[in-house]
C-alpha cells in the first residue's frame, strides 16, 4: 500500500483512497459502483464492513451500514463475493471496520480468507494498539496490515508507540468527530500532521473526516499536507444521488496541471 | 494475558473488560484514570462525597425486613431499599460521585446515556447541584415510556436528545453519547451510568456503588446476627448488582444470584439475558457478553422494564459468571409484572420494574429455597417511573 501511494506522489498527486460501505448503495450496485470507484483511478479502496453499533461514523455511514446489514450484508458475504473477483482491481483493497464482526468470525480464519480475497489490510477504528495483539498475530501470518488510526488529540509520544507496528499508511482523523465531520481546525490538524511526518517517518500519511474536494487541503500548509486522502461520507452522498462516481473522484485521481 | 511487546492492558476481569474504543477516546480515558488516582483519594473529594451520600442522598438506606411476605414465603426476606434515596434509585450513589469528579477535575458540563430515566435524573439532579451543563442520550423508544423522568430532566435544565437510531433504547443512547464525548472532550465528562462500558468505567461505578453491599452486609450481621444466606439483584448493565454482590464476594457461604431480564419469555422473543444467552464480543469499548447474531452484528434486546434492556452486560459480571461465583438466572415480564403487584399489594412499597424481577426470582423459587433463610433483595428503586407502563400491562392481562 505505500508503494501505490509513493506511486500516485510520484505522479504529482494525492493518493487516492475512496471509502464505499459493502453493500451500498445495495448489494447489486455495490459490486458495479466498486468496479467504477477503481476504474476511475483509486490507489487503494476501503470497503466498509457493516456494524450494528457504529460509534466512530456519522449519520450517513450509519445508515447505510443499517441498510446494508437488513439486505443481508456480512463479512462472509463480502470476502466471497472478493473472493470470486480477485485480480479485478488495480487498487489495493483494505477492510474497514468495527472489531466484533472480525472477532466472531474468528482471527485465523479472517486472516485466510481475507488473504485469500485479495484484501491488503484492515482498518479497525475501536482498537488501540494495546488491545491489538492478538489479531495482529492472526495477519501476521498471512503479511496482512492492521492500519494505525491518530487524530488531533493523539500525542506526539503516542504516536511513536505505534510507529513500531506501523505500516501501510497512517490514518490521520483530521477533527475530533465522527465521519463526515467536516469542521476543520487547520492550526490544530497542520500540528498534528508535522507531529505524525516525525513519529511515522516515511510511512505515508492519508487524512480522514469530511473530505469532498481536493481544494479542501489547500488551506493547510505545504509542510502539513497528507500524501493521501480518504474519501468516505461525501462520495457516499455521491453515489446516492445517482451521480457516476468518476464526477466525483475525477479532480482527485486527474487533477488539472 | 497476551500483551503487545508488554505493554499493559488495564481493566480486564479473567478475559473480559479491557478498552475497545477509538484512539480518539483513549485521552479522555486516560484522563479520567488518573484523576480517579489523584483526586479520588483525596479528604477534599472523600469529605465532600461522604457529606453528599448522607445529607443530600439520603444514606445509608434501610435493610427492612418484609414481615408479611416473609410469612408467606417460609423464609426471611429483606431488601436493601434504595428506592428510598434521593431520585429514587441506586443510580444517585454513582452519578454524584462522577459529578463531584468532573467538577473537581475542572469539567464544565457533563454527558450521560440513560434507559429507564433514572440515569439521566441522577446525573442532571448532580449537573443541577454542582452548576455543571448536562445533555442525556436516550432511546426514542425509552422517552415514550419514560415520559415523566424525561420531565424531570428537564425542569433540572438538562437537554434531553432522544435517539431513534435502531430500536430507541439504551444501545443506541450510549452510542450516541460516545459520539458527543468524542467531540467535546476538553471540558465534558462522560457520566456513564452502569458498570459496563471501556476501563475505567466498570470499576469506577462499581467502586462507587459498592457502598450498597458494604452497608447491607453490616446491617444484616448486626440485625440478624450473621451474613444473608441468599444475595439477589437485578443484572442489566449490573451497576445496581455488583454495587450489592461485589462486598459478598468473598463470603464463600454466600450464595449470590443476578437475575437477568427474558422479555416476554415466548420462543425466540427478544431479551436482555445476556449472560445467559449471549457470547463473547466486542461493544461499547468492552469484551463481554453480548447478545449478537452469528456475524457479529448486536441484537436489540427486549424488556418491559428499561433499566434492564440491554444486549450487553457490565464486564466484571462476566467474569463472575465464567468462575460460576455468582449464578445468574432469568426472570420474564410478567413474572415481574407479579412481583411488582405483589410487593406492592403485602408490603406497600411499589419497585421498579427493574427491582421487580429479582424479587420475581425469590418469589418463583420459593420451594428450592430453604425454610428458615435469609435472603437480602436489592430493591434498586422505586416505581412511581413504571406506573403508566405497567399499568397499561396490568389492564392488559
Amino acid at each position: 500500500m505505500k508503494n501505490a501511494i509513493k506511486k500516485a506522489n510520484s505522479q504529482g498527486r494525492k493518493a487516492v483512497i475512496p471509502y464505499i460501505t459493502a453493500g451500498f448503495p445495495n448489494t447489486k450496485r455495490f459490486w458495479y459502483e466498486l468496479k467504477e470507484i477503481d476504474e476511475a483511478g483509486a490507489d487503494i479502496i476501503e470497503i466498509g464492513v457493516p456494524f450494528s453499533d457504529p460509534v466512530s461514523d456519522g449519520p450517513v455511514i450509519e445508515k447505510a451500514s443499517a441498510d446494508a446489514i437488513a439486505h443481508g450484508v456480512s463479512l462472509k458475504w463480502i470476502l466471497e463475493g472478493l473472493k470470486e473477483r480477485k485480480g479485478l482491481y488495480d487498487a489495493k483493497l483494505v477492510l474497514m471496520g468495527y472489531l466484533n464482526p472480525f472477532m466472531q468470525y474468528g482471527y485465523n480464519q479472517l486472516a485466510e480468507d481475507a488473504s485469500d480475497a485479495g484484501i491488503s489490510g484492515f482498518i479497525i477504528p475501536d482498537q488501540i494498539l494495546e488491545e491489538s495483539v492478538e489479531i495482529r498475530e492472526a495477519f501476521a501470518t498471512k503479511g496482512l496490515t492492521l492500519i494505525t488510526l491518530v487524530g488531533p488529540n493523539t500525542s506526539l509520544e503516542r504516536m511513536k508507540e505505534y510507529a513500531p507496528y506501523s505500516e501501510g499508511f497512517i490514518y490521520v482523523a483530521s477533527v475530533l468527530g465522527t465521519t463526515g465531520h467536516n469542521d476543520q481546525d487547520i492550526a490544530a490538524l497542520s500540528k498534528t500532521m508535522v507531529e505524525a511526518r516525525e513519529a511515522f517517518a516515511d510511512t505515508p500519511l492519508s487524512i480522514g473526516f469530511g473530505l469532498q474536494r481536493p481544494e479542501q487541503l489547500n488551506s493547510l500548509p505545504s509542510y502539513a499536507h497528507p500524501d493521501a486522502a480518504v474519501l468516505g461520507t461525501s462520495l457516499l452522498l455521491h453515489i446516492e444521488s445517482g451521480k457516476p462516481v468518476i464526477d466525483f473522484l475525477s479532480p482527485w485521481t486527474h487533477p488539472a496541471n | 494475558m497476551k500483551t503487545l511487546d508488554g505493554k499493559p492492558r488495564p481493566g480486564y476481569f479473567g478475559e473480559f473488560g479491557g478498552r475497545y474504543v477509538a484512539e480518539v477516546l483513549l485521552p479522555p480515558l486516560v484522563e479520567l484514570e488518573k484523576a480517579i488516582e489523584q483526586i479520588m483519594p483525596t479528604p477534599e473529594f472523600q469529605d465532600r462525597y461522604a457529606d453528599l451520600l448522607t445529607n443530600y442522598c439520603g444514606r445509608e438506606t434501610p435493610v427492612f425486613y418484609c414481615d408479611i411476605l416473609s410469612e408467606q414465603l417460609g423464609f426471611d426476606l429483606y431488601l436493601k431499599r434504595e428506592d428510598l434515596l434521593h431520585t429514587g434509585a441506586h443510580k444517585i450513589n454513582n452519578a454524584i460521585g462522577q459529578a463531584l469528579l468532573a467538577k473537581m477535575m475542572g469539567k464544565k458540563n457533563i454527558i450521560a446515556e440513560t434507559g429507564a430515566g433514572q440515569h439521566g435524573v441522577a446525573t442532571a439532579t448532580a449537573a443541577a447541584k454542582f452548576g455543571l451543563g448536562c445533555t442525556i442520550f436516550m432511546g426514542a423508544k425509552d422517552v415514550e415510556r419514560q415520559a415523566p423522568n424525561v420531565q424531570r430532566m428537564k425542569l433540572l435544565g438538562a437537554t434531553v436528545v432522544p435517539v431513534t437510531y435502531g430500536t430507541g433504547t439504551l444501545k443506541a443512547a450510549i452510542n450516541q453519547a460516545l459520539r458527543f464525548w468524542i467531540t467535546c472532550q476538553e471540558d465534558t465528562l462522560y457520566v456513564f451510568g452502569t458498570a459496563a462500558g471501556p476501563h475505567p468505567f466498570p470499576t469506577l461505578v462499581r467502586d462507587l456503588q459498592k457502598v450498597i453491599g458494604t452497608e447491607a452486609r453490616r446491617q444484616m450481621v448486626e440485625r440478624t446476627g450473621s451474613l444473608p444466606d441468599i444475595v439477589v439483584a437485578a443484572v442489566g448493565g449490573g451497576s445496581n448488582a455488583i454495587g450489592m454482590l461485589y462486598p459478598f464476594i468473598e463470603d464463600k457461604e454466600v450464595k449470590l444470584v443476578g437475575v437477568e431480564a427474558g422479555g416476554t419469555g415466548e420462543p425466540g422473543c427478544m431479551t436482555s439475558a445476556s449472560l445467559n444467552l449471549g457470547r463473547p464480543g466486542v461493544v461499547h469499548g468492552e469484551l463481554t457478553m453480548l447478545l449478537q447474531d452469528e456475524n457479529g452484528q448486536i441484537d436489540d434486546s427486549g424488556s418491559i422494564s428499561a433499566g434492564l434492556d440491554y444486549p450487553g452486560v457490565g464486564p466484571e459480571h462476566a467474569y463472575l459468571h465464567s468462575i460460576g461465583r455468582v449464578n445468574y438466572e432469568v426472570a420474564y415480564d410478567d413474572q415481574a409484572i407479579d412481583a411488582f403487584q405483589r410487593l406492592t399489594r403485602f408490603e406497600g412499597i411499589i419497585p421498579a420494574l427493574e427491582s421487580s424481577h429479582a424479587l420475581a426470582w425469590v418469589f418463583n423459587h420459593v420451594d428450592e429455597i430453604p425454610a428458615g433463610s435469609k435472603v437480602l433483595v436489592n430493591l434498586s428503586g422505586r416505581g412511581d417511573k413504571d406506573l403508566n407502563h405497567a399499568m397499561k400491562y396490568i389492564n392488559l392481562k
